[in-house]
């Protein structure tokens, strides 16, 4: 099968690779994994007082595929507010990347990376809430 | 002996319904019923029934394969209970569980910086194949208690542990073709 040039771009020269203390209060992780293929994904992202994403990291096993959206989605987060990167669609993804049908699915667990990532940030801060109330 | 093709693969070979079988006695089933289908039987026989033969021969290859592999006769036990897997849209979410095999694969590829690479594999695999027995284990209970939503659960984990194994078998490759 043959990889869209993004793809292989994102692939050969990832952006963003990296862990994050996912006990930092301003960290918010993202596990998931695909029980097709195996692949695991951890998204990572960073976020400021203003409540805009600051930074973003990834580490991903898997195929090209995988690691070129969970790339990509990294690139696109930052700067956004949790909505706004709540609100990006594995679609978009898939065509950015011109995904073929079977790939499709590498898309939809980066998206459910972030969705993920946004999910635990938001848990930390509810407790936070909670316990200055 | 007949094949029905509305028979289920254990039903083929005449064996229990159940995720434990006996394995010795799942292939020696299978070369008798083989022989039944064989294309040598039907050399002088009709058109229709040639072709009957050719399918129940792959009905009974594709029956085979499926139950000799625990992971594969877990899965399609879990389906004739009514279970269904969709690979394309289940992503797994269990964090500890995703947490730690993030950790394996990044021991995994760790493993070419040890001093002594086919060591810390080895260890390493023992320590997963370990973790895959005790799993399988639990499986089992599941299955027999008919727990099976948390059967598939276990399944799809499974399957993580699969491809981690795949990855450890082609590093020691690598390392063996290296030296």
């Amino acid at each position: 099968m043959a990889y869209s040039e993004k793809v292989i771009d994102h692939y050969e020269n990832p952006r963003n690779v990296g862990n994050m203390d996912k006990d930092d209060q301003d960290v918010g992780t993202g596990m998931v994994g695909a029980p097709a293929c195996g692949d695991v994904m951890r998204l990572q992202i960073k976020v400021g007082e203003d409540g805009i994403i600051e930074d973003a990291k990834f580490k991903t096993y898997g195929c090209g595929s995988a690691i070129a959206s969970s790339s990509l989605l990294t690139e696109w987060v930052k700067g956004k507010t949790l909505d706004e990167a709540a609100e990006i669609k594995n679609t978009e993804i898939a065509e950015e990347l011109e995904l073929p049908p079977v790939k499709i699915h590498c898309s939809v667990l980066a998206e459910d990376a972030i969705k993920a990532a946004i999910t635990d940030y938001k848990g930390k801060h509810d407790q936070e809430e909670k316990k200055s109330a | 002996m007949a094949v029905e093709f509305t028979q289920n693969y254990f039903e083929i070979f005449g064996l229990p319904v159940d995720f434990q079988i006996d394995t010795s006695l799942l292939t020696e089933r299978y070369r008798e019923l083989q022989k039944t289908v064989h294309p040598d039987r039907y050399a002088n026989a009709s058109d229709r029934d040639r072709r009957l033969a050719v399918q129940q021969a792959a009905n009974i290859n594709e029956a085979l394969n499926t139950l000799k592999l625990p992971l594969k006769r877990a899965r399609y036990l879990l389906e004739l209970n009514g279970v269904e897997f969709d690979d394309e849209k289940e992503t797994t979410m269990d964090p500890e569980f995703l947490m730690e095999q993030m950790e394996l694969r990044e021991a995994v590829a760790d493993v070419r910086k040890q001093d002594d690479p086919f060591a810390s594999l080895n260890e390493l695999m023992e320590s997963i194949n370990h973790k895959q027995s005790t799993m399988i284990a639990r499986l089992q209970e599941l299955i027999s208690t008919q727990e099976y939503e948390a059967a598939k659960m276990q399944v799809q984990k499974l399957q993580f542990l699969e491809k981690l194994i795949f990855e450890c078998e082609s590093l020691e490759q690598d390392l063996a073709d290296a030296l």
